[in-house]
């Protein structure tokens, strides 16, 4: 049954996809600037023949539904053409970099989960306490700190400082690592390479720091709130009127109550996640999709941008879907 | 019989505090009563005067900052006020179990009705086996049986297939015989009742009431049930305990309660009785509970007393003998002895009260 309506959503994104294809298209050839003329402009001397040899290269002389029935054609085939910038296929160069980004979010997400779960909990039960006073403060900071102030921060402590972690990158320069599915945490482990793991596990946790910082916050805060007003409810009274432990109460009763609020904000933050990282990619020098997509935006790389906007799209998609699956896991009065 | 017996429940002065912003708050005020086994003993009142707070006492489940203050809670030789919570545990749902009012916000949305009918043999080791291992499948299985055992008797049809579904799948009715299933479990010697039938139909109601005397009867459960609906305590009570203000203002048979009630709060609310029968109007009780937190030193409800006089307000009443003869301790906390809290029943000469309507009531 669930596996049918997961099929079901999934077919149901195709239509959702090519809207979203549709849509950036557009954008992108509404948005001033040429795609050619920036090139040109960075090549220096140009004939006006090579500009119309470019053009046409890129179809950009064709007809605006012309282009578009090519690009959507060439979707179709999973095919999303070659970057203006770099000459190569948009696809490739994206499965290059998307590995990175997911690593990373994934590391700022179970950063995140392990520490807002914790204090998000503590400070419910403990409501008013210094702990809830503190950590609820430190989450307000959590939440307002710019990203790149705080990875800078991070830099100068851990790096330069103290020099624990290194300053920047995926994984130690003087490290071989036969990639395998472009996450090199995982690929180290399925070739063996401890000390590939060892690097790469070192690599990552400034920049899941820096990242995760705002979910953990977001999540505890949540957390919290729910599980306040769960913690007075008629059915966590009855689990101590039968007798159960103020711990069996508040981590069977409660939190699994808490958390159904807690995976709809989750969902949306997983989204922020793989979309919002470019700054940190930035600072700590992570080869990731953000910073090739900010890079092909400038350039107007229209099919990098259209290849990039697809698949932030889809992981999007796949993310509400992965948190309206733990849903119906969750509660019990929701079916799919 | 009940002199020989000795209660199984036994509450001695016991008083229940809130602190407030505006000064403490006696939600329960010095309350005596006694529970004999196998009995039935209603605590009567509007909302807000206290009587949910005494079986939350009982248990130990007064939501801090809230505190027993005062008094001694006897059950099985040992004061409960006075026990570490985790001895208290031990009697929570095992001993002593709670039903509440609201029957859908009490079971918990996310676990199954069998799940947590179950819990309550695990907690308490019921059925035994390893108290280590939790994934026990034979000992799991067991109590399975046991809880559909349970739920056969409280009235739930097909509980094979009824164990897996979720509380919301319940009607009313069911939901609140799942939470009597909770209770009665663990087979435990008190019973307390917050308004069990208050959140349902008046035809489920009816079934409610006759499971709960059926299990009174078959076990020996003695039942504390807690009510606005005096209607309801006199016919399924042995004694009443009328409570206004977070004190006991009348206690006794519930005859001598109902045919004779001697405090104007007790006459009240049997005038607010329908009476399908005789088709005659209601009287309401005019008037408001008062506010725990401004109580003046007198009588608490002789702002809305029609019999109230003047030193009404002033004047601190005990709780005494009907029949103006001495009894022991014992009897008078369990409502053998009838007893009300009334300047009626002091030695003060009065002019002939039932003549005035001194309290500006029509």
């Amino acid at each position: 049954m669930r596996l049918v309506k997961i099929t079901e959503r999934l077919l149901a994104a195709i239509p959702l996809m090519l809207g979203v294809a549709i849509i950036v298209f557009l954008f992108m050839r509404m948005t001033p600037g040429d795609p050619v003329d920036i090139m040109m402009g960075q090549s220096g001397a140009v004939t006006a023949g090579e500009i119309e040899r470019l053009r046409s290269e890129f179809n950009l002389d064709k007809p605006l539904h012309e282009q578009l029935l090519l690009f959507l054609g060439g979707v179709a085939r999973g095919d999303l053409g070659n970057s203006f910038q770099r000459q190569q296929p948009v696809t490739r160069l994206i499965a290059e970099r998307l590995p990175a980004t997911i690593e990373l979010a994934l590391g700022a997400l179970i950063f995140g989960l392990l520490v807002a779960f914790p204090i998000g909990v503590i400070s419910a039960v403990k409501q008013n306490s210094a702990i809830d006073r503190l950590s609820m403060a430190g989450a307000f900071l959590g939440i307002s700190m710019p990203s790149f102030w705080l990875g800078i921060l991070l830099i100068m402590l851990f790096s330069v400082n103290l020099k624990w972690l290194p300053v920047q990158g995926r994984i130690g320069s003087d490290i071989q690592l036969q990639v395998v599915t472009g996450f090199y945490t995982i690929d180290s482990i399925l070739t063996g390479n401890w000390p590939a793991f060892i690097s790469s596990l070192r690599h990552l946790i400034l920049p899941s720091i820096t990242l995760g910082a705002a979910v953990a916050a977001i999540i505890a805060r949540v957390l919290r709130s729910s599980l306040l007003e769960i913690l007075r409810s008629d059915y966590v009274k009855l689990a101590r009127a039968k007798g159960a432990s103020e711990t069996r109460t508040v981590m069977k009763h409660a939190l699994r109550n808490a958390m159904i609020p807690t995976v709809t904000v989750l969902g949306l933050q997983v989204g922020v996640l793989l979309g919002g990282n470019m700054i940190v990619e930035a600072v700590f020098g992570w080869p990731g999709l953000g910073r090739l997509v900010v890079d092909a935006i400038f350039n107007r790389d229209f099919p990098l941008v259209q290849g990039a906007v697809m698949v932030y799209a889809l992981t999007f998609i796949l993310a509400n879907l992965i948190v309206d699956v733990l849903y119906t896991y969750l509660n019990p009065k929701i079916e799919m | 019989m009940k002199s020989d017996a000795s209660p199984i429940l036994e509450l001695r002065n016991v008083t229940t505090l809130f602190p407030t912003r505006r000064g403490d708050v006696r939600a329960v005020d010095a309350v005596n009563l006694a529970l004999y086994p196998g009995q039935i003993l209603g605590l009567v009142g509007e909302s807000g005067c206290g009587k949910s707070t005494v079986l939350l006492s009982i248990l130990g489940l007064i939501a801090s900052p809230g505190r027993i203050d005062a008094g001694e809670i006897l059950f099985d030789g040992r004061d409960l006020s006075k026990l570490p919570t985790s001895e208290l545990r031990k009697i929570r749902g095992k001993e002593i179990a709670m039903i509440f009012q609201d029957p859908l916000s009490t079971l918990n949305p996310v676990f199954t009705v069998g799940e947590q009918i179950r819990e309550s043999l695990r907690l308490h080791n019921m059925i035994g086996g390893g108290r280590l291992w939790p994934f026990d499948r034979a000992r799991t299985a067991r109590e399975k049986q046991r809880v559909l055992e349970v739920m056969a008797e409280v009235g739930i049809p097909a509980p094979e297939a009824r164990y897996r579904a979720y509380p919301h799948q319940f009607s009313g009715g069911m939901q609140q015989r799942a939470l009597i299933a909770i209770g009665l479990a663990c087979n435990p010697k008190v019973l307390l009742a917050d308004e069990p039938t208050t959140a349902l139909d008046v035809t489920i109601q009816a079934q409610i009431v006759a499971l709960m005397q059926r299990i009174n009867r078959e076990h020996g459960t003695g039942i504390i049930l807690v009510t606005h609906d005096l209607g309801l305590a006199a016919e399924f009570c042995d004694h009443i305990a009328v409570m206004y203000a977070g004190r006991i203002v009348e206690i006794g048979r519930t005859d001598d309660v109902i045919e004779r009630p001697q405090h104007p709060y007790t006459e009240g609310l049997l005038r607010c009785i329908p009476d399908i029968g005789r088709r005659r109007p209601i009287e309401p009780i005019m008037g408001n509970v008062p506010d725990l937190a401004d109580l003046g030193p007198g009588c608490a409800f002789a702002p809305r007393c029609p019999v109230a006089q003047p030193i009404c307000t002033h004047s601190f009443f005990r709780l005494q003998p009907v029949s103006g003869e001495e009894s022991d301790a014992a009897a008078q906390r369990s409502g053998e002895v009838h007893m009300a809290r009334c300047l009626r029943l002091t030695n003060y000469i009065l002019p002939d009260a039932s003549a005035q309507t001194n309290g500006g009531v029509p």
